[in-house]
């Protein structure tokens, strides 16, 4: 299974999710360069975390209009899978590829730590390896994190089971005080009404390895692996 | 001399004797734009005319030193063809009046410091100081200091993993900020900021010049006062995304060996980067400023040469090599031109519209300012504060009250609102973040890791320099040493008030004499560091305050050891001297609001074979666990570790008949450690072999700290009331 890492100007944990596909998980890792515009090859792409463009004007909104973001639309609307971390969900967002938005958080602060969520649809590529309502230890590190979107459209994900991770604390109950940055309904993570793609504000990269205080983050990894041998290998092309 | 000529060169800095000094170098009288460069560059903080002289005292070579001060960092080897770049710097002015964009340029000028030398920068860490929280305006310079810095350093992608605050009323209007980087470089890949071959181009890259930061330097190297904030002028703004891109195509320039020479624009900006680098190879230059990119039209030559925009770097690149540097420069959107070639004359030639504007000895301004040797007088306040008995003050009598007040003071309390505003994980090596003794990152490139520890004392370093200085070096190092690492070098940060007043400059040299001692003792050198003299307002000095930034060496990344108690059952000893003194104590600032008394002794030889002990423990995995004994003593330090690893301790203390000494007395060259029972008797061997004194003090487990003295219980709290009080304390002033 072979991985692409968006890179574009500004992103700074492309490393660090190159470094797990590669060194951890022991799968092809190769980075994209936002100029690109053939994604063939790539079986799942990663937006990773950073500040792209310096998250001038607005985290996402100017990473949104490069070249490699309509080759990325495309590869989602075939069904390919993307996988958006931080900045990466952000720029799904503003792409129009996942629903809702994320405001500065509600405290005004950047915030970095660790975090718990709870799993809330378990039979997602992006999380079938996760046990039901598994809580997950995973750290955040955002200034913009806070999701939000109009009732509407929050109905429809709850309805169609489009919210992935919740933020709760080490039990996995839900409070203001495990909600790191103030998203509406604790809402960590959503993915596109088919399931393909997943923005997630937690940075599963960050905890991949016991040395690093957690392994939790390899549950979104290892259930891309095994939805990819499950449906038999190749490129899906 | 004119009369408004000798007004010209005072107002910009420069004394009578030091213009003469030019005129001699230059065979003539300089012009306006010469004068200017030389006044930038023989500023205080350019060219450390006030201190070079005594820091000739520290130790700067060793086996491992590959590159010492001077440079843009220091540069020590830790094998298998690597080598660790790190500096420390201060940026107090310009965070006294704009702290956000002084503090995030601060950290923007530190991280250009170790990625010209070829290094890629993998850890940020901070030093700050402030006044009293209960003013509005330290509260205001407070959060946005903290909120520059991570500002920066979250943008850029480089984890911000460890750092050091206090508050002290000297701070009020002059707030300490020091940043300090580490990078990572192949050692044969260094390239040092230097201007070799006739010929070779000189290309400016990154941003365009404006007309920010103009006379930064000079502003850096008077006292602030109330005229200060006219010089927000003078204070520059930061891009953080446009040094990620700087950073990532230097680096891949340097990394295809197309650069001979390159230089960040910082201090000074252009004038100290042509002057430096061409100075350093004997060489000259002959610049064209017509083709510097501009911000704005109109902008005349003395503000394009002394101009302190943010996010530029000088490459010295031979003209075979230039498309290739090109290409990577184009790739990362960056703006650069060729703005000159350096020359075998050694002077720069400035030209602007066809006319030569400057034309100056290279070596002169980059190296030629007069060195002074000031005045040193020992201050009146010295013997006065020495003298004080901090037993005469009277008992407590509630100890536990005690430590809860000592413990949320905002010197102790947690720091975590600070540290959560800082992204201290990005590039996932972070082993061990904020909030314990030293940060530890592992290495994916050779397998190692390094322990990381920012450490002063101005308080301290107030009442007594000298043993003020071997503390904070002791400090810094044994933090290292706690968790498990070897240190391998310090960079300094020596923050003081105006030298040219005696008894300033006595404290600045006693400082420098204690930590020369303690580094020649501990054997470790000083590789690089950075003088702020002028930190007063209206003429009252801060506390003397030298801030050492601290690296170590861990072979193995999974033989590490951090400041949590791991089991109930552990056996507890106090590791080294047990000798201590309430003089200048966290206790006696807190709980009787005083400064004074006289700093326990400084037994350099045990601090050694302490930290031996604990880096040979930690290796042999003999400890649960390790900390380092600071502010607050025994007592703060227990509950520290009771907190961090939500387990309680049962202590008991040999007798005094004032509690509160062996409970919150500080003193060098101790530490606590948690062991296991089966390696006790091994603990209690190597302890032995090392010559280092163990005292038994009780076991972790149950849910309470309790502390007796001689068996009469004088502590007795339950870990849900250190910890609330621990970390609500900042917080709740914050955000009141």
């Amino acid at each position: 299974m072979k991985f692409g890492i968006i890179v574009f100007p500004g992103s700074n944990c492309d490393l660090d999710a190159y470094h797990l596909v590669k060194d951890v998980l022991k799968k092809e890792a190769s980075y994209i360069w936002w100029e690109e515009t053939d994604l063939s090859g790539y079986d799942a792409l990663i937006l990773p975390g950073g500040f792209s463009y310096g998250d001038y004007l607005r985290a996402g909104a100017i990473a949104r209009f490069t070249p490699v973001m309509g080759a990325v639309i495309q590869f989602a609307r075939q069904g390919g899978l993307v996988l958006g971390i931080c900045n990466g969900f952000q720029v799904l967002t503003e792409a129009g590829l996942l629903p809702g938005a994320l405001y500065r958080n509600a405290h005004l602060q950047f915030r970095c730590g660790w975090t718990y969520v709870r799993v809330e649809n378990h039979t997602l590529p992006f999380t079938g390896a996760a046990r039901p309502d598994q809580v997950l230890k995973i750290p955040v590190a955002h200034g913009d994190g806070n999701y939000y979107v109009g009732p509407e459209v929050l109905r429809r994900l709850k309805k169609n089971r489009q919210i992935v991770l919740r933020y709760v604390d080490a039990a996995g109950r839900e409070s203001a005080a495990a909600n790191p940055n103030g998203s509406l309904d604790h809402i960590a993570a959503v993915c596109n009404e088919s399931g393909n793609v997943l923005g997630m504000m937690p940075h599963p990269e960050r905890a991949g390895e016991a040395l690093l205080g957690s392994e939790d983050g390899l549950v979104i990894f290892r259930s891309l692996l095994q939805y990819f041998d499950q449906r038999g290998g190749g490129s899906g092309d | 001399m004119t009369e408004t000529g000798r007004h010209l060169w005072r107002r910009l800095g420069l004394n009578d004797g030091e213009y003469e000094r030019i005129c001699a170098d230059l065979g003539r009288e300089p012009n306006r734009v010469e004068l200017n460069m030389y006044s930038v560059m023989w500023s205080e903080h350019c060219s450390y005319k006030h201190s070079k002289s005594t820091l000739r005292l520290f130790p700067t070579s060793g086996p491992r030193v590959l590159l010492g001060p001077g440079e843009n960092a220091g540069v020590v080897d830790i094998g298998g063809g690597w080598a660790v770049a790190f500096k420390i710097e201060s940026h107090n002015h310009p965070s006294a009046i704009e702290p956000y964009q002084g503090a995030a340029t601060g950290v923007g000028g530190i991280i250009r410091d170790i990625f010209t030398l070829g290094a890629r920068p993998v850890a940020l860490l901070n030093s700050l100081r402030f006044g009293s929280l209960e003013d509005a305006r330290v509260r205001y310079l407070f959060d946005n200091v903290v909120a520059g810095i991570g500002g920066y350093g979250n943008c850029i992608g480089i984890p911000t993993v460890a750092g050091e605050i206090a508050f002290e009323p000297c701070y009020q209007d002059n707030p300490l900020v020091n940043a300090m980087c580490v990078g990572l470089l192949p050692v044969e890949k260094l390239v040092l900021g230097q201007a070799p071959g006739a010929g070779n181009l000189v290309v400016l890259v990154g941003a365009r010049t404006g007309r920010d930061g103009i006379h930064g330097v000079t502003f850096a190297s008077e006292e602030l006062s109330e005229a200060s904030a006219e010089r927000r002028p003078a204070v520059q703004v930061g891009d953080p995304f446009l040094e990620k891109l700087l950073l990532e195509a230097s680096l891949e320039v340097i990394a295809g060996g197309l650069a001979v020479g390159v230089q960040d624009l910082g201090g000074a900006g252009l004038t100290c980067a042509v002057t430096e680098t061409a100075a350093r190879s004997g060489s000259g230059m002959e610049l064209e400023l017509d083709k510097v990119p501009l911000r704005e039209a109109g902008m005349s030559p003395l503000e394009i040469m002394v101009s302190e925009s943010q996010e530029r770097m000088l490459f010295i690149i031979e003209p075979g090599r230039f498309n290739d540097a090109a290409k990577v420069f184009r790739r990362w959107g960056l703006s650069f031109a060729v703005i000159g070639r350096v020359t075998a004359d050694g002077w720069i030639t400035v030209k602007h519209g066809g006319r030569t504007v400057a034309r100056v000895p290279a070596a002169s301004v980059a190296g030629g300012a007069p060195l002074y040797e000031p005045d040193s007088r020992e201050p009146e306040y010295y013997r006065e504060r020495q003298s004080v008995d901090p037993l005469d003050y009277p008992a407590v009598e509630d100890c536990t009250e005690a430590l809860l007040e000592v413990l949320g003071s905002p010197d102790v309390a947690s720091k975590q609102w600070v540290w959560r505003r800082y992204d201290y994980m990005v590039r996932t090596c972070t082993v061990q973040g904020p909030g314990g003794d030293a940060a530890v990152i592992r290495l994916r490139e050779t397998g190692q890791a390094l322990a990381l520890a920012v450490d002063g004392n101005g308080r301290h370093t107030y009442l007594d320099p000298y043993r003020g200085g071997m503390m904070a070096v002791a400090e810094a190092t044994r933090n290292l040493a706690c968790t498990g690492a070897e240190p391998i070098g310090i960079t300094d940060c020596l923050n003081f008030g105006n030298p040219e007043k005696p008894e300033i400059f006595w404290q600045f040299r006693r400082a420098v004499e204690g930590m020369s001692e303690a580094c020649r003792v501990l054997e470790v050198p000083v590789v690089g560091g950075n003088v702020s003299f002028y930190n007063e307002v209206e003429g009252e000095a801060i506390y003397p305050t030298p801030v050492v930034g601290a690296v170590g060496l861990l072979e193995n990344p999974d033989q590490q050891c951090d400041i949590a108690f791991k089991k109930a059952g552990d056996l507890l000893y106090l590791a080294g001297s047990s000798t201590v003194s309430l003089g200048g104590s966290q206790f006696i600032k807190v709980i009787h609001q005083a400064v004074a008394g006289s700093l326990p002794p400084v037994d350099l030889a045990l601090e050694k074979r302490l930290q031996k002990l604990l880096v040979q423990a930690v290796r042999a995995g003999l400890l649960s666990s390790a900390h380092d004994l600071s502010d607050g003593g025994l007592a703060v330090a227990l509950a520290e570790s009771c907190i961090a690893g939500g387990l309680g301790a049962q202590v008991t203390l040999p007798g005094h008949p004032r509690p509160e000494l062996p409970l919150f007395g500080e003193g060098p060259s101790r530490a606590i450690v948690s062991v296991k029972a089966a390696a006790r008797e091994k603990l209690l061997a190597l302890a032995a072999k090392l010559e280092v004194p163990l005292l038994f003090l009780g076991e972790v487990g149950g849910d309470k700290l309790s502390i007796s003295v001689t068996h009469v219980p004088v502590v007795d709290v339950t870990i849900f009331e250190l910890k609330k009080i621990y970390e609500e304390s900042i917080p709740c002033i914050m955000e009141q």
